[in-house]
Formats: C-alpha cells, sequence, structure tokens
C-alpha cells in the first residue's frame, strides 16, 4: 500500500512530510544525544551557568581531566557507587513483573474476551477506575501494612505491587487481542471434547504472541522506568536503576555526582535501544494482529 | 464463557487488583471521611544547646485514651471533601455573591487551592491529549509513507521520548530550558528577547509543561497508529482509487474511519494519564506557576506534618473526576458491547 | 565524592578502632536499624553505627532523601522496624505527635552519663533526641565584588538591599542576590526567618491559632519581594542545590545560604578561583531594626523508636552514641557539618553558623502544628511574589490554608 501511494506522491507533499518528518526526529532524539554526549563531560560543562557552549567546547573537562572526553560518570557509577547491583535489581524485577502480568493478564482478558455477559464490561470498567487511582496515594497506604507484615524493601513486594498497578492496562489490551481471534476456532476445539482450558492451551496460545508481546512491551516499560513504587517500597540494597539514579541527585548534590546520574541515563537507555530495534518488528505485527479497539 | 471458568480464567488477575488495588481504595475511602482526634496541647520547656524556650507538645497520655477508644479516629462525614483546602463549598458561594462578573469569580475560585490545581489539571488534559494524538497521527503517516530501509531507525528515534525515564527526561529538560541552556538560549536568538525566561512567568511555564506533555506521550499515539494503518484495508483504497478519489479523500474518508476505534482506546488511556500529571511539574520545580491535582496530593503527603485525611479526599476527587471525564467514552464502550452480542 | 567515600570509610574506621577499646561499643546483641537523610554527615554517622555490628548484633542503615516519607510508617509497627530515626528540630515533632519515640532518660542514666549535656534535647523534662550537628542559614559574600562596589559586608537586609542596587548600577551583576526562593519548604522557610527577624509571632498566644496577617506579615513579604527583585528572574524554581550553582558560577554576590553548605563553596574544584578564594561568610543579618537576627537555628539528632524491644533500644542507643562521639571525627569529615561533639575543630567557613548562635538566633520553632503552618506559607507565598496577589490577600489564604488543615488533624 505504502508503495503504491508513495509513487503517485507529488513533490511539494514529499518535501512537506519529510521535513516535518525530519524535524520531529530532531526533537525526539536531541535531548537524548545531547545528554548521551554530555555525559563524557564534567559537571561544570553539560550544566553549565556561565554559557552553555561549555558543553560542545569542554573547557572545564580538559581543564579537570587533562582530555576532551572523560569516562569518570560511567566509572563512579558502574565501579564506585555499584550501579550494576541496580541493574541486576531492575533485571529481576522486569523479568518478573512482566511475565505474572502477561500470565494474569491473558488468562483474564481471554476470559473478558469471551464472556458474553454483561458483568465482564464491568469487569473492566472497574479495572479502569482502578487505574485512575492516583499511584503516590497507593504507595503511601501500602507502607504501614507493608511494615507490618515484613513485607516492605523486598523485591518481591515491589513485584507484584507492580503486578496489580499493570494489569488494568495489560486486561483491556489483552481482551481487545482476544475478541479479534476468531471465536470459532476455540469452541470447535471445545465441540471435539477438549475443556475450556485445553481449548485455551492447545489452540489460542499458539496465535496470542504478536499481542501478547506488544503488551509485554508497555508492561515492561512500565516495570523498567517506575519510580513511584520502587522508590518507596525497597530498602537500599534492594534498590532498581531509576532510585538508585535518582539518589544520585540527591538532596544535597556533591559534586560529580551529579554526572553519575547523568551517565546512568544513557546506561538506562542504552539496552532500550537494543530491544526496541529488535522487537520493532513484533510491536508493530503485534498491534495490527490485535488492533486495540476501545 | 461458563461462569464457572470465567472465575477461575479470572481469579488470578481480579485478586492482584483487589488486593493491591481496590483494598487500598477502600481504606482511602475511609480514611477520607476520619480524621485524627482532637490533640491535647499541653505547654512544656524544651531545651536544646540552643537555651531553653516556652513551646507546647501533644500530651500522649490524654491522647492515646482518645486513640483507644477510637481507633479509626473522629468521625468527620464530608467536612474534608467541603473544607477549603478541597471543595471549599463555603467560600465558593461567598465568591460567587461578591464576585463582580464571572471573571472575578473565576480568579477567586482558581485561588483557592483544589481549584487553581484543577485549573492546570484539565488545561493541561484538553490539551495536551488531543494534540498529542493529532501529533502523532501525522508522524504515523509519514514513517509508513517512508522507503522501508530508513522505517527501523526512525521508529527507534521517534519512540526515544516515552522510553526515557520521565523523572530524568524532564530533570535534564529543566537544564536545557533554563535561560542560559542550549534550548533557552535557542529560544531567545529565535525570539529575539535575550531576556526570555520559560521558569519566570506563569504563562511560559504552562506551555513548557504542555509542550514536555505532548513531546513525551505522543510516541504512544504513533506506535498506535503506525500499526493500525498496516490493516487499512487495501481493497478499499484501490476501488476509491478507481473511482477517482484524491490522497485527501482517500485518507479522510478510508484511513481516518479505520482508525476510529485505536482513537477511542488511546484517548482513554491518555485523558486518565494526564488527567493524573506528576512528574513534569516536580521535575521542572514548576510549583509555583502550577499545580496538578496528583502534586497537590504529593504536597500533603510530603511536608513536615502528613495530611493523610486530605490526600485520601483529593484521591477520591481525583477518581471521581478521571470517572466524569471518561464517561463519553465509557457510555460508548458498554453500547459497543452491547452490539457485539 | 571520592573524597565522600573516603571520609565514610575512614571514619567507619575510626569507630572501628576506637570501639575496640570499649569492647564494640559495648553490646552484643540486639537488633539497630536507622532511617535517616542521605547527606554527608548523616553518611559518616550511619557508617560509625554500622562498624558496631558485633556478635549476633546486626546494625543497618537506610539513608535516602524519602526518608520523611518512610520513618513514620517504619516506626510505627509493633515491633518497629525502625530502631532509630535521624531528624533535625522541625521533623521530630511528627513522630512525637504519633507519639513512636521513646524517652531516653533511662538509658541516659544507665550507658549515657558520658554524652555532653549540650547535646541532649529536652522537651518537658524528657530527653527525646541526641543532637550532633548545628546548622543555620548566615550571610555568604563575595569579598572582591563588594570591594569593588565599596561595600562592607551587610549586617541588616535594608543593608543587603542597598549594596545590591549599588552593584547594580555599576554593572558588576544585573542579579546579584542569591537565595533558596523556591515555592514549598524553602520559600517557607526564608517567610519563617524573615519574620521571626521582624519579631512576629505565629500564634496567638498559648493557641494554635495562626495569626499571620498583621502588619509584620506584610512587611516580610515586602522585603522577600524587594529582594528577589535583584535575584535571577527563575528564582522561584531554584532550591539550595540550584542557588549554589548560581554561586559557584559567579553569578551571585551575596546570600543568606546554609551553613551546611558552605564548605562545597569553598572547595577548589567547585568554581573559578575568583569565586572560591572571594567566598567569605559572616552571621546572619537582622532586618528592621530589630535585634534578632532573620533566621533559625537547626540540629540534627537521633532518636530511639519506643515499639522495641529493651536490648534492641539498648543496642541502638549504643551505637549511635558511638558513632557520635570523638571517634568518628577525622580530618575528612570534620567540615562536613557543625558538629556538636567534643573534639570538634571549626574552620573558618563555619564561622557563619557560631556567629548566628551567638547572636541569640531563635531556633526553628518545635510546635506539633508548625509543619501545618511551613506547608500553608510554602504554597501561597509564590502568589505574592509573582504580583498575582496582594500580600493581605496571600496572608489570609496561609492562615485559612492552615486552619483548615489544623482543624483536620485535631489542633483546632
Amino acid at each position: 500500500m505504502s508503495a503504491s501511494i508513495q509513487d503517485q506522491k507529488p513533490l511539494y507533499l514529499k518535501v512537506l512530510i519529510n521535513s516535518f518528518l525530519v524535524l520531529w526526529l530532531l526533537m525526539a532524539a536531541f535531548p537524548f544525544l545531547w545528554t548521551a554526549w554530555g555525559s563524557f563531560k564534567v559537571e561544570a560543562d553539560f550544566f553549565s551557568k556561565a554559557d552553555w557552549t561549555n558543553a560542545l567546547t569542554g573547557v572545564m573537562t580538559i581543564a579537570e581531566s587533562g582530555e576532551y572526553f572523560t569516562t569518570d560518570g560511567y566509572h563512579g557509577a558502574w565501579v564506585q557507587e555499584e550501579f550494576w547491583r541496580a541493574a541486576m535489581n531492575t533485571l529481576i524485577v522486569v523479568v518478573a513483573t512482566v511475565c505474572i502480568s502477561l500470565t494474569f493478564g491473558t488468562l483474564g482478558g481471554y476470559a473478558l474476551a469471551r464472556s458474553a455477559y454483561r458483568y465482564a464490561f464491568w469487569v473492566l470498567l472497574i479495572a479502569l477506575v482502578f487505574r485512575a487511582m492516583p499511584p503516590i496515594t497507593l504507595v503511601s497506604g501500602y507502607l504501614l501494612p507493608f511494615f507490618e507484615l515484613n513485607m516492605w524493601g523486598h523485591l518481591p513486594t515491589s513485584i507484584i505491587v507492580l503486578v496489580a498497578i499493570n494489569q488494568p492496562f495489560t486486561l483491556w489490551m489483552l481482551t481487545s487481542f482476544f475478541k479479534n481471534i476468531p471465536q470459532e476456532l476455540d469452541e470447535s476445539a471445545m465441540v471435539d471434547g477438549c475443556t475450556r482450558f485445553q481449548a485455551f492451551r492447545r489452540v489460542i496460545i499458539p496465535v496470542m504472541w504478536p499481542g501478547v508481546i506488544t503488551t509485554g512491551l508497555f508492561s515492561f516499560l512500565l516495570a523498567y522506568n517506575d519510580f513511584a513504587v520502587t522508590a518507596m517500597l525497597l530498602n537500599e540494597e534492594n534498590k532498581t536503576m531509576v532510585p538508585k539514579l535518582a539518589g544520585f541527585l540527591g538532596t544535597t548534590q556533591t559534586k560529580g555526582n551529579v554526572m553519575f546520574a547523568v551517565s546512568s541515563v544513557v546506561s538506562i537507555t542504552a539496552p532500550l535501544f537494543v530491544l526496541v530495534m529488535f522487537f520493532q518488528r513484533q510491536i508493530v505485527s503485534g498491534l495490527t494482529a490485535g488492533a486495540v479497539k476501545g | 464463557m461458563k461462569h464457572r471458568s470465567f472465575f477461575w480464567f479470572m481469579l488470578p488477575s481480579a485478586l492482584a487488583m483487589l488486593v493491591f488495588i481496590a483494598a487500598p481504595i477502600v481504606s482511602v475511602l475511609i480514611q477520607s471521611v476520619y480524621a485524627p482526634h482532637e490533640q491535647v496541647i499541653k505547654v512544656v520547656e524544651s531545651c536544646s544547646i540552643f537555651g531553653c524556650t516556652e513551646s507546647t507538645t501533644v500530651d500522649q497520655d490524654a491522647t492515646s485514651a482518645l486513640r483507644d477508644a477510637e481507633p479509626l479516629g473522629r468521625f468527620v462525614g464530608s467536612q474534608i471533601y467541603t473544607d477549603r483546602n478541597h471543595l471549599a463549598t463555603e467560600e465558593i458561594a461567598v465568591a460567587w455573591q461578591e464576585a463582580e462578573g464571572f471573571g472575578d469569580f473565576f480568579s477567586k475560585a482558581t485561588n483557592l487551592p483544589f481549584y487553581g490545581a484543577m485549573s492546570f489539571t484539565l488545561t493541561y488534559t484538553a490539551v495536551v491529549t488531543p494534540m498529542a494524538i493529532i501529533l502523532g497521527f501525522f508522524i504515523a503517516l509519514g514513517v509508513n509513507g517512508l522507503p522501508k530501509l530508513l522505517r527501523g531507525p526512525t521508529i527507534f528515534f521517534s519512540l526515544l521520548p516515552m522510553i526515557v525515564t520521565p523523572l530524568v527526561g524532564a530533570l535534564i529538560l529543566f537544564w536545557m530550558i533554563d535561560s542560559r541552556g542550549v534550548l533557552g538560549v535557542g529560544l531567545q536568538n529565535i525570539l529575539g528577547d535575550p531576556t526570555l525566561s520559560l521558569k519566570a512567568s506563569t504563562p511560559m511555564m504552562w506551555v513548557t509543561l504542555i509542550v514536555y506533555g505532548i513531546w513525551s506521550s505522543c510516541p504512544f499515539a504513533f506506535v498506535v497508529y503506525y500499526a493500525g494503518l498496516q490493516t487499512v484495508p487495501q481493497d478499499s483504497i484501490e476501488s476509491a482509487k478507481l473511482d477517482g478519489a484524491s490522497r485527501w479523500q482517500q485518507t479522510w474518508h478510508i484511513v481516518i474511519p479505520h482508525l476510529v476505534p485505536l482513537t477511542t482506546f488511546m484517548a482513554l488511556i491518555k485523558i486518565m494519564d494526564n488527567f493524573r500529571v506528576f512528574e513534569p511539574i516536580v521535575s521542572f520545580n514548576a510549583e509555583a506557576h502550577a499545580q496538578s491535582l496528583s502534586s497537590f496530593i504529593y504536597n500533603d503527603l510530603s511536608g513536615e506534618t502528613q495530611l493523610l485525611s486530605s490526600a485520601a479526599a483529593t484521591s477520591v476527587l481525583t477518581i471521581i473526576g478521571v470517572v466524569i471525564l471518561l464517561s463519553p467514552v465509557l457510555v460508548r464502550t458498554w453500547r459497543d458491547y452491547g452490539n457485539q452480542r | 565524592m571520592t573524597t565522600m567515600k573516603k571520609a565514610v570509610l575512614a571514619s567507619a574506621l575510626a569507630a572501628a578502632s576506637a570501639s575496640a577499646f570499649a569492647d564494640h561499643c559495648g553490646f552484643n546483641e540486639g537488633r539497630v536499624n536507622i532511617v535517616g537523610n542521605e547527606f554527608p554527615a548523616i553518611q559518616t554517622v550511619g557508617a560509625g553505627a554500622v562498624a558496631c555490628a558485633h556478635g549476633s548484633a546486626t546494625v543497618e542503615t537506610n539513608l535516602t532523601k524519602d526518608h520523611q516519607k518512610i520513618n513514620l510508617a517504619g516506626m510505627s509497627g509493633n515491633p518497629a522496624e525502625y530502631t532509630s530515626a535521624i531528624v533535625a528540630n522541625s521533623s521530630i515533632v511528627a513522630l512525637m505527635n504519633e507519639d513512636v519515640i521513646r524517652p531516653l532518660n533511662d538509658l541516659i542514666a544507665e550507658y549515657g552519663q558520658d554524652i555532653p549535656k549540650k547535646q541532649l534535647v529536652t522537651i518537658g523534662g524528657d530527653v527525646m533526641a541526641v543532637a550532633f550537628m548545628a546548622n543555620a542559614q548566615h550571610l555568604v559574600y563575595r569579598q572582591d565584588i563588594l570591594e569593588q562596589a565599596g561595600l562592607q559586608p551587610p549586617s541588616t537586609y535594608e543593608e543587603m538591599l542597598s549594596g545590591a542596587e549599588k552593584i547594580r548600577q555599576m554593572g558588576i551583576l544585573e542579579y546579584p542576590l542569591g537565595g533558596a526562593y523556591k515555592a514549598g519548604w524553602n520559600l517557607a522557610q526564608e517567610f519563617t526567618n524573615m519574620y521571626i527577624g521582624h519579631e512576629g509571632e505565629f500564634y496567638k498566644p498559648g493557641t494554635a491559632e495562626v495569626s499571620v496577617n498583621n502588619a509584620k506579615g506584610v512587611a516580610t513579604l515586602e522585603m522577600l519581594k524587594a529582594l528577589s527583585e535583584y535575584m535571577n528572574p527563575d528564582f522561584l524554581t531554584h532550591d539550595s542545590n540550584l542557588t549554589s550553582d548560581e554561586w559557584t558560577a559567579g553569578n551571585v554576590a551575596m546570600m543568606n545560604m546554609w551553613g551546611s553548605r558552605t564548605g562545597n563553596l569553598l572547595k577548589p574544584e567547585s568554581s573559578d578561583p575568583v569565586v572560591h578564594t572571594n567566598t567569605k561568610v559572616a552571621g546572619p543579618m537582622t532586618v528592621a531594626g530589630g535585634a534578632e537576627p532573620a533566621s533559625t537555628l537547626w540540629w540534627d539528632g537521633w532518636t530511639v523508636a519506643k515499639n522495641v524491644s529493651d536490648a534492641d533500644a539498648k543496642a541502638t542507643f549504643l551505637a549511635l552514641k558511638a558513632a557520635t562521639t570523638e571517634g568518628v571525627l577525622n580530618a575528612d569529615n570534620m567540615g562536613e557539618a557543625v558538629w556538636m561533639i567534643d573534639g570538634y575543630q571549626p574552620e573558618e567557613v563555619n564561622e557563619g553558623v557560631f556567629a548566628a548562635i551567638a547572636a541569640g538566633t531563635t531556633p526553628y520553632p518545635m510546635l506539633p502544628y508548625h509543619g501545618l503552618l511551613h506547608t500553608a506559607l510554602g504554597d501561597n507565598i509564590a502568589d505574592f511574589l509573582t504580583g498575582k496577589e496582594s500580600a493581605e490577600q496571600t496572608l489570609s489564604d496561609i492562615e485559612a490554608a492552615y486552619t483548615a488543615a489544623a482543624k483536620e488533624k485535631g489542633f483546632l
């Protein structure tokens, strides 16, 4: 389709669309590229109050480290402050959250998509209302019971909370995916003597992956970028990357620490690059297969 | 699906939501109608290295008796909802009577903290949601017209605003838009005003927050629309072409109607997210110029003395606000549900 | 940062060696878990306490900037997760209001006779905290710029204003003043300072009823606004960190700043030599002909949780006692704070805080309801400074916001 449309595009439209895209890409990528560049400078350059061009010329970087670029920010964050521990914690939290979210979500979403009763709509509606709750209130409500039950500070607690907070979105998205899988598929399996669960396992699971992968990516981003839950519910040693990074900024900013935060930003985003490049096909094809219908 | 199998399929998900979302919502509801006990204050002498002064403290012996009698606190009904820091019913009534014209009433009302927060929250939601969706749509159209080779990198750069941690994205932007930062200086040059500062005036701050909001949320719209564009029925396009429809007519009559269901879903999610806007206000240090409902709750919870009942009341009001905003979309979904069966 | 790590390590070693003499701080069982803020001086204390772990005793710390959001919940359970919270005179109030920290009288009688009396914070005869550092806001100025403008370091805010005008007139700096005026906590703190300088009373005597809507309140707001005219136009977004950044960039000639921050300003690597060699401190200024400085005194100290076993309370007490004695101080961490510990040797940079103490500056009010007023101040003053409303309107908004909050909390 795109090819056939492209053929007949008048020149003015091509120029217009392409310049719009270039402008957008600049807007989208510039802050991050600027950060990536600045992470190899010292604080006095990147956050210069005197002259922003210091970030380009690197006056203070040369004065302090003798080189045009410095990797002090990365060394400080990863080696001295043991950012890798936080990276490990993030890995655990993210993998667990995505797996559990999707398991719960596919079961629930499938049921919601196949139920002919009105209560299915009400379940979806209530899930949506649940999502309206501001996360700050939720988290501050957890504190007291979690401390009393001795659950505070541990990774599993944060994982299950993230799963719960993520359920409404997952359910909505997966329900619309499952609705696009023809009902005849699993019903014919059940006519052949399968139970509902067997039908789900043998017929639906093999065809549901595009939708699940797309939903999984959104769950992944939520868990990966979460600050509200992980900052308040995890203790020092279990902190994930985002709260750890926020800790570098601190109440009293000590010299150099701010650059640890900047280099951590780049470190956090780099794996996402790889991930998006790798999954970009699946995101799109997943959304296509399911078509997230309201 | 039978009730029984529905129950078992739904159970894990429902259980997680009931324990970790529904139960807190119930406790928030209870908390918002109970307030802490009357505090018994006694005058004491307090001393430190800086000398002794007369001060007051809570008389714990007297207060603990009250606490044991009513562990939830004192029941105050809707008092917290209607007090000056929330719906301010009395103050609004007075302002309505005394106001000279609607403009005066509006400025009096928005001077009250809840309505001030509400006015920014609504403005933000009303501007960011459609703008982000429209911008996302055009980016999707643009990317869809690109040669295959270029599409991959374009998609990936377009997603950056969404995947960079919001906390940090806004923090770095805060430096970039400083009147001496790279974007701030750039704007000063473009507009020819060397004293321009985005952080100094309320309108500029609002614009900054809104632009940030659009920037960070349009990738979501882009991804969803881009996926939707892949499924536009090819045969309808071809037949429209045969009928001599122009490019705009094809887009208007075939592509856009095809994308409407996606728009409903996105509007639902985005209205909700924008209504709870919080991170940009904190990251941009914008508290002097803009408050949102969520930052209002945050203030209650992060002061030297936490105001739990107040935060609970504001949270309930936020949920109600979201439900009201979403109700048109929800009614639509309800009808769709009916039609499908 | 490297120096900080070293300092922590060194102080931990020092504490360890000191504790070897004192039989591992005097305990070998019990559980210690400390929650507190994360600035370097508290890190030093935390590391000193951790060094006491011995035998079956465990010592943990959770030092984070979100400490005030979790300390109350973490001390409310029984047994409490945290056996101690490190607090300041503003934040101890929230813990006392909820009755989660215990009087230390018995522990002091048994194990703490050697703690200097000056460190004890008593409320109604009960020792509720042991302070280990002091802090205050005071004048910081650039000697070279003042000399160039022919000015003496100001001792009143009026002199500061006229000096700022002169510096601007001479074209030395466009915005010669600085200050942590970020809307919210910081701005409320500046109001508190200035209102105390005007000899204002926050409450009607003997009650929790607020009374700031008066001539002194108006004068306070007018002074804050007059000062802000000489600050960078973004002043409402500047917290202490950003104000310090403005200073090290050489953009500011005079400011009212926390004593705990001046050490960083003087570090040679923080700024151009002309800035850090000319950065000087002086005592807090007065305002409107008042005798009392327009500033407040602060302490940071440790507490012991109420809902913990006697063994844990003893271990906590002994660990923190050991962590706040001479043994933890060394050349690296000496400059982290104005320590209230015997053996502390002040440096030139600390003179501002000592001058504040000597001038009889008022301690920050330690009242059960003052936190509510602080929040109400922080939420409303910006409206006046941006010119949205009159001083009287702002003050009446503050009173109304406080009254609603105090009613909710049961103080009115």
